[in-house]
Parts: structure tokens; C-alpha cells; sequence
């Protein structure tokens, strides 16, 4: 169960206050006898009150002394926060061959994305599961820029390293490189007044950067890269910045009273509400993009040439149908279900929670997890088991919160 | 619920740090000695009923609580068994009864405004109410001196 002492969850005893994000599975902290790294912000962390702990190896707030996190997570959704998230692998990939070695470990159409153009899409492993979930950002022909999750940093790496290794042995023209965190740094900066805060300070004709696309430009004076995406369901950009000018960029943007910082708690709490995975909870090397609803991550041409890692499985999927699938899950009243609650359907189970928690813009709780495919449907009403008790929940459509990206129409 | 939240969201951004306060209040559990747990809850006996809470430290360490479960009137409990549970939007934290004893009481202020527990942990952010089995589980229990102890050489 998701519920633990208080002991359990909020201390250990070698540390000040170690907290716990329920909902993020605590595969993510990171082996304690690895040294958690500092991000390049730790400083302004401490300097802003933020509550430190170790998440997937990395030291980054839970939320800030000034704000709680349903706070955090509301000012955020009518203002704009600035999420640390240093600790993602950003990658770059270079070589003319870069394009078809990136779309032999992934179902994305890139050759068919122009240059400057980000997708969502997933590495998968033989049997169609996902080894992990990222951003790839056609740069141009010959280059690449990919974000992806830190608690998948080392597994990514080495999957990186040898499929790209064995490509190169083909006489393939390819290099990778993976940026420390000492080297470069990553916020998020998201919120309906993300843009309007950010222009001012970067000569990028941020009307121009579309959702999904990405640039270089100049933000506070420094080089930075910039992408019009996120965690959140808001319009906002992520900024990618040498290390060694993260505090400036970032102390440039807080200089504006709309702009806030945020940690962890809000950044959790916000991708629920947009119906969006988070790796290791929602999906994992055992489930497919059909079972997670991702079907859409398969693109068309893809499909045709059915030539990524488990495409005989996943087009079976695609044609036949999966025994389950992830949903969202709504609870009116009562208590949040938090990951491994059970589902039930006149008193079978019929499947389990994967994410949840309450949901500080709706009121009540949200939750995602897979159900039985009888009852994906939306409205369907099901009881999910809380400490014991069964309470009513509904399956839900996602995202529970309306998108805002920018989207040219 | 929509509109609880939120106001439960704006009274929190404008309350300052919670420090325990001395206020005098009618159920007031400020002048009972308090006896804790090493799961951060606290019990104060008054007479043969012990009133039981969270410590400050615990509840700055789950953050703004927002759902609250209480265990029913009549109910009978052991020390350490688990009895309820604090939810807040990042973390669920079960609730484990300080001492044994009967269910009298439970604060149903606490349960519709959980942010009480925040804002007053030993005082109207108080739990339940329990007829005491005895009161021999007290000496397992810390007092004020040793807490304060333990918070600092365990965390």
C-alpha cells in the first residue's frame, strides 16, 4: 500500500526532514550509497527556502517555504512557475545518420518533423514495452536534442550508447553525447504568464515558437536553447542553460512578481491533472504505448513500416485490442487512492491505480491506473479500495484539467 | 470541494510559519503534559481520556494536510495499531494510536478543515479523544524533554 507511518514516510534517520512524494514510486530515490548530486541551482534552492531531498539522485525541492504545494500548484496555473529539472538527461546527437538510428529505438516519424520540431515518443524494448519516456527535438538532419527521465538516466545511457555503437559498427555516421548535470541545466518555466514573463528577456519572437518547437536564442544575455513544452498542461517552455549561467537566468526571470519557483510536490500534482505519465508509475518496461494509451506516440508512417523494437506486438495491439488500459480516475469525495489501490468492479478487481492524489484545481481527487478493457469508458463507475474501504470513483477522461499549449490553429 | 480547496489554498498562503502557540482555548491540551511517539504523535491526559494529535514537526513535515480520515467513536484501539490516516497532496501518512483505549471523541473540525492540523497541531488541530485502557503505556512514551531530544539526535 501506498500509505505508510509517518516515521516511514517523511524521516530516515540520518537526515533533516526527508520527504515523500507518494505518488512518485521510490524506484526513483536514488541508491543511498551514491552521494546525491547537487543541480546547478542547489544555491538558489537553499536561498528560496526550498525543501531539499534526494529524488532520483539528485538534491531538489519539494516545495519552498513560502508556498504550499496546492498553492504552488494553483499559482501556477493562473501565473507561471519555474520547476528545476536538471536532474533530466539531456542528450545531444549528431551525424548524418543520426535521424534513422533515433527511429530504429523509437516508433516517432523524424524524418518526416521538420527541423526545429520537438515530439513526445518512447524507447522500446523488444516486446513493445517502454524503456523509457522523452522529448526529441529534430535540431536539423544531422543533429538531435533529447530529454529524457533521470530516474532512467543510467538505463538510457547505456541503451543510448549500445544501439548507437552497434549502428556505428554498420559504417554509420553518428556521435553521442550526453551532457552532465555539472555542465548544463534545465528549468521549466510554466503557466499562462510563462511566455509573457520570458519575452522581455530573450530576443526569440516567442509568438513564432509554436507548441512543440525549439530554438536557440538568447535569454537574460546567454546562449540558451528553448523549447515550447512541459509537465504541466500550460503553455510554457522548457530553457536549457550552460551551467555555470543557470542562477542568472533563472534570479533574471524571478525578478518578475508572476513568476514563482516550485519543486517537485506542485510539479506532480500539475501533470495528474494533465493526464500525463510519469515513468515508473504510469508505464514501465512491462506496458506497452497501446495498454498507456500512447497509441497515438505510434506514427502513421511508422506503423506502415512497422520496424521499430516490438512493432509485431504492437501492431497486433493496434488491430486486436489489449486486456488493459490506463485511464483516468476521478473521486469526488474522501480520500485520494495513491498508487497499487485496487480497483473493483462488483466486488472483483479489475485492475489498480498507478498515480493519484487530490486535485487542488478541481477539488476532490484524480488518479490514473489500468482497468480491464470492459471498463475504459469514460463514466464508467467502478470502487477503488482505500485502506479497506470502497469508494465510489468513476473512470474519467484526461486530462482532467484542459491543456493550454500553444497551439497555432 | 472546488471552493474548499481553494479556500483552504488561500488561508494557508497567508498564515505565517506555525509556531506552537500558547493561545488559551476552551479545549486547550497546551498545559497537559504532552507524551509522544517516535511516529511523531502525541497524546495529553486529562483525568482517563488522553486527547491525541500530530507534532509540529510532523506536520510541517506532511505539509498541508487535505483530507483527514479519524477513527469512529466506540472504536477500540491499541498502542501503535493504525487508526486513521493524513493525506496531503503529496503523501499519505497513517495515523497510529499513541495508547490504548476507547474512541469518545473525534474532532470533526479537523476532518472538514484539515489545514486546522496545520495551523494548530496541539491545540484545535487535535485528532481524537480516547478513554484510556490504563496508564501504564504513558512510561513508554517520551516526554517533552526527551522529544525534543530525539527530534534532534534523529533528524
Amino acid at each position: 500500500m501506498c500509505s505508510q507511518s509517518l516515521t516511514r514516510v517523511l524521516f530516515t534517520k540520518q537526515s533533516n526532514l526527508k520527504w515523500c512524494i507518494n505518488t512518485i514510486n521510490n524506484r526513483l530515490y536514488s541508491d543511498k550509497s551514491v552521494k546525491p548530486k547537487k543541480t546547478p541551482l542547489y544555491d538558489l534552492h537553499e536561498k528560496y527556502g526550498g525543501k531539499v531531498v534526494d529524488f532520483a539522485g539528485f538534491l531538489l525541492p519539494v516545495q519552498y517555504s513560502d508556498m504550499s504545494v496546492s498553492t504552488s500548484h494553483l499559482f501556477t496555473r493562473s501565473s507561471a512557475s519555474i520547476f528545476d529539472v536538471s536532474h533530466m538527461l539531456q542528450t545531444n546527437v549528431y551525424g548524418k545518420d543520426c535521424v534513422s538510428w533515433f527511429e530504429s529505438i523509437c516508433p516517432v516519424d523524424l524524418k518526416g518533423m521538420a527541423n526545429g520540431s520537438s515530439s513526445l515518443t518512447v524507447f522500446l524494448n523488444n516486446n513493445g514495452g517502454i524503456i523509457d519516456d522523452l522529448i526529441v527535438t529534430k535540431v536539423k538532419e544531422d543533429q538531435l536534442y533529447i530529454v529524457s527521465n533521470a530516474g532512467r538516466m543510467e538505463i538510457d545511457k547505456q541503451h543510448m550508447q549500445e544501439t548507437s555503437e552497434t549502428y556505428k559498427k554498420s559504417g554509420k555516421d553518428l556521435t553521442v553525447e550526453f551532457l552532465d548535470v555539472s555542465q548544463r541545466a534545465l528549468i521549466a518555466v510554466q503557466g499562462p504568464k510563462a511566455v509573457t514573463s520570458l519575452q522581455p528577456l530573450t530576443n526569440i519572437p516567442l509568438a513564432d515558437l509554436i507548441f512543440m518547437t525549439s530554438t536557440i536564442g538568447k535569454v537574460a544575455g546567454i546562449e540558451c536553447r528553448v523549447t515550447r513544452c512541459g509537465y504541466t498542461g500550460e503553455d510554457g517552455v522548457e530553457i536549457s542553460i550552460p551551467a555555470d549561467k543557470a542562477i542568472t537566468v533563472t534570479e533574471a526571470l524571478l525578478q518578475n512578481s508572476d513568476v514563482k519557483l516550485a519543486g517537485l510536490g506542485a510539479r506532480d500534482s500539475l501533470r495528474l491533472e494533465a493526464g500525463l505519465c510519469l515513468y515508473g508509475n504510469d508505464i514501465d518496461e512491462t506496458i506497452t504505448p497501446v495498454e498507456a494509451s500512447l497509441t497515438w506516440l505510434i506514427a502513421k508512417r511508422r506503423r506502415g513500416e512497422a520496424n521499430f523494437p516490438g512493432a509485431d506486438i504492437i501492431m497486433r495491439q493496434i488491430k486486436e485490442g489489449v486486456d488493459k488500459r490506463r485511464v483516468g480516475i476521478r473521486i469526488e469525495k474522501g480520500a485520494p487512492a495513491r498508487k497499487d489501490a485496487v480497483l473493483k468492479n462488483e466486488g472483483k478487481d479489475i485492475g489498480k491505480v498507478t498515480s493519484g492524489c487530490p486535485s487542488p484545481s478541481l477539488g476532490g481527487n484524480v488518479a490514473m491506473g489500468y482497468v480491464a478493457e470492459q471498463f475504459k469508458k469514460s463514466g464508467t463507475e467502478l470502487f477503488v479500495n482505500i485502506r479497506g474501504k470502497d469508494v465510489r470513483c468513476v473512470v474519467a477522461k484526461m486530462p482532467f484539467v484542459p491543456s493550454r499549449y500553444y497551439i497555432k490553429k | 470541494m472546488t471552493s474548499s480547496i481553494i479556500r483552504i489554498a488561500a488561508r494557508i498562503t497567508k498564515c505565517r510559519p506555525i509556531t506552537a502557540c500558547s493561545r488559551h482555548h476552551q479545549y486547550s491540551t497546551e498545559k497537559k503534559a504532552r507524551y509522544y511517539t517516535k511516529k511523531h504523535e502525541w497524546v495529553a491526559v486529562n483525568g482517563d481520556i488522553g486527547t491525541v494529535g500530530i507534532s509540529q514537526y510532523a506536520q510541517e513535515a506532511l505539509g498541508e494536510v487535505v483530507f483527514v480520515q479519524l477513527p469512529d467513536v466506540g472504536k477500540q484501539v491499541s498502542a501503535g495499531e493504525e487508526c486513521g490516516a493524513l493525506e496531503s497532496v503529496k503523501a499519505a501518512s497513517e495515523i497510529f494510536s499513541p495508547i490504548s483505549g476507547t474512541v469518545t471523541e473525534k474532532n470533526d473540525k479537523a476532518e472538514s478543515t484539515p489545514s486546522l492540523i496545520n495551523k494548530s497541531c496541539y491545540e484545535d488541530g487535535w485528532l481524537f479523544r480516547l478513554k484510556l485502557a490504563g496508564t501504564e503505556e504513558l512510561k513508554k512514551l517520551m516526554d517533552q524533554t526527551a522529544y525534543d531530544k530525539y527530534l534532534q539526535e534523529s533528524h
